[in-house]
């Protein structure tokens, strides 16, 4: 007999709603500038939409994020690999990146602004710095794990280094590198709203510092929800692009778990 | 032609360990020679040096002094007149059976209709044509080493390399691995030189093993059995297999450097 199970998306919407009720039956008993609940964010979020306010926030804010996440992706991942494969890169470079990952980005705003100005260019910026370091890191790990055996076959097929680079090493390192990029959605997020807080006053960070500042609580809440909705839908389509790039990975690693 | 000859090979390795250095002779003045359509088998026990001596062969590490030499050119790298096959096979995880093959093809220079075509010929040869589009995952371990075997043939070496080919293989699959083996040399006539810690597999497959113990040729044993060697279990209950295995294997258990 086998038993049935439920699927993955029913148990994940069943804890969503049971956070969602949790949230709303404790939050209506709170003070609303101290907090807020579900059902006064979807109001909140309803006015938002119809006024067009929230639209308009939107595209303000994703131009930067996708332009900045984009060339992280574009200067992360060949950094990575060149890092990962060259000695000499390795030595030379590879003590920025680490820096460059643990950098205080916040405390450099102030400075990026008077590079660039408080228009689109910093922002996109911001997003580029704090999201290019974990897909480096990532990619430049996953490099130096690709077992030197798959290397010794490109070599004995007289490969040059760049063919091995791109044949051998390349496709060995995607996991890691689609798992780097992942990372990234986060951070990227996180640095979008840090950017529109401390340059031009814009987007959805314009949305949460004006409802903060009038003590609207359940307004606030609408952008950070909207965020992060925004960060799991990103990471679920990330995920989708691998198995479309990288299906062996999730065959060899199989998804079989209690 | 396809002659190889390793004249006075050694390598050294520099350990580190806790701080204190020390010299390790991996090979110590290797000199052995396979001859044109010969196989060869290099034995001994792990450590002895025998896949530092192929991989040297191979041009994939450099030997510390003396040379290979392949029809008496000597190699300085590696190159498309040696074909290697890796111990585990070694398949490019995300390519499929036909496409492993046709990478050491398309690195060779093949382009277009005869890149695949070459490639599904060689498949066709170790049989398989039905999982030629199967990703190594896909395949069993002696499936695979097929694939590592139609791929280091593909480029069509002189030399034939391989590395403990049969080693990971259930003892049955090594069998039928083993007679496989004998019908391609049989049909494509390559060098075949091969690292083996097997007894059985060095007198059933070689014409003269070479026996290694701690970085030095200890002895070389001709095979005195006749090609084509058709039935391999025959062949295991002839006097001859018996008294060659029990010379090899007193070779391994003498002294090293030790003369009888």
């Amino acid at each position: 007999m086998t038993k049935r199970q439920l699927p993955a998306w029913a148990i994940t919407t069943l804890s969503v709603l049971f956070f969602l009720l949790l949230w709303e039956a404790l939050g209506s008993l709170i003070n609303p500038i101290f907090g807020s609940y579900p059902t006064a964010i979807a109001e909140a979020f309803w006015d938002l939409l119809r006024s067009g306010q929230l639209g308009k926030a939107m595209v303000q804010s994703l131009q930067p994020f996708l332009l900045g996440y984009v060339l992280a992706i574009i200067i992360g991942v060949p950094l990575g690999l060149v890092v990962g494969r060259f000695r000499v890169l390795e030595a030379a470079l590879g003590i920025y990146v680490t820096a460059g990952y643990a950098m205080p980005l916040v405390a450099l705003v102030p400075l990026l602004v008077l590079w660039l100005g408080l228009g689109f260019a910093v922002k996109a910026a911001i997003v580029l710095l704090m999201s290019v370091f974990p897909i480096t890191i990532n990619t430049w790990l996953g490099v130096t794990a690709v077992p030197k055996s798959l290397i010794d076959v490109g070599r004995s097929f007289v490969a040059s280094d760049l063919t091995i680079l791109r044949r051998i090493i390349l496709p060995a390192t995607l996991p890691y590198i689609m798992a780097g990029i992942r990372l990234a959605v986060g951070r990227a997020v996180v640095a979008m709203v840090i950017a529109e807080f401390f340059t031009a006053i814009s987007g959805l960070g314009a949305i949460i510092i004006n409802a903060a500042n009038n003590f609207d609580t359940a307004t606030m809440f609408v952008p950070i929800v909207v965020l992060m909705v925004m960060a799991i839908g990103l990471n679920w389509l990330i995920g989708w692009v691998e198995r479309k790039v990288a299906p062996w990975q999730a065959e060899i690693a199989g998804r079989a778990r209690e | 032609m396809g002659q190889v000859s390793l004249v006075e090979v050694s390598k050294r390795f520099t350990l580190r360990i806790d701080g204190e250095v020390q010299e390790v002779n991996a090979l110590d003045r290797v000199s052995f020679t396979v001859d044109d359509g010969e196989i060869v088998a290099l034995i001994g026990p792990s450590g002895c040096g025998k896949t530092t001596a192929l991989r040297i062969a191979m041009g994939l590490e450099a030997a510390t002094a003396g040379s290979v030499k392949v029809d008496g050119r000597e190699v300085t790298g590696c190159g498309y007149d040696r074909g290697m096959v890796f111990q585990h096979a070694e398949l490019l995880p995300w390519l499929s059976a036909l496409e492993n093959v046709m990478f050491g093809l398309e690195m060779k220079g093949l382009r277009g209709a005869p890149l695949r075509e070459t490639a599904m010929q060689y498949i066709e040869l170790v049989g398989l044509k039905d999982s030629s589009n199967r990703r190594p995952h896909q395949l069993s371990g002696g499936m695979q080493q097929r694939v590592g075997i139609a791929r280091a043939l593909a480029i069509d070496p002189k030399v034939l390399l391989m590395d403990e080919p049969f080693g990971a293989l259930d003892a049955q699959t090594r069998e039928s691995m083993q007679e496989e083996l004998l019908q391609i040399h049989g049909r494509t006539g390559k060098t075949i030189l091969f690292v083996t810690h097997d007894l059985d597999e060095a007198v059933l497959l070689a014409d003269r093993v070479v026996v290694m113990q701690r970085g030095i040729v200890q002895e070389t044993i001709a095979v005195p059995l006749p090609r084509p060697r058709g039935d391999l279990g025959a062949i295991r209950g002839s006097s001859e297999f018996a008294e060659t295995r029990y010379h090899i294997w007193r070779a391994l258990h003498v002294a090293p450097g030790a003369s009888h």
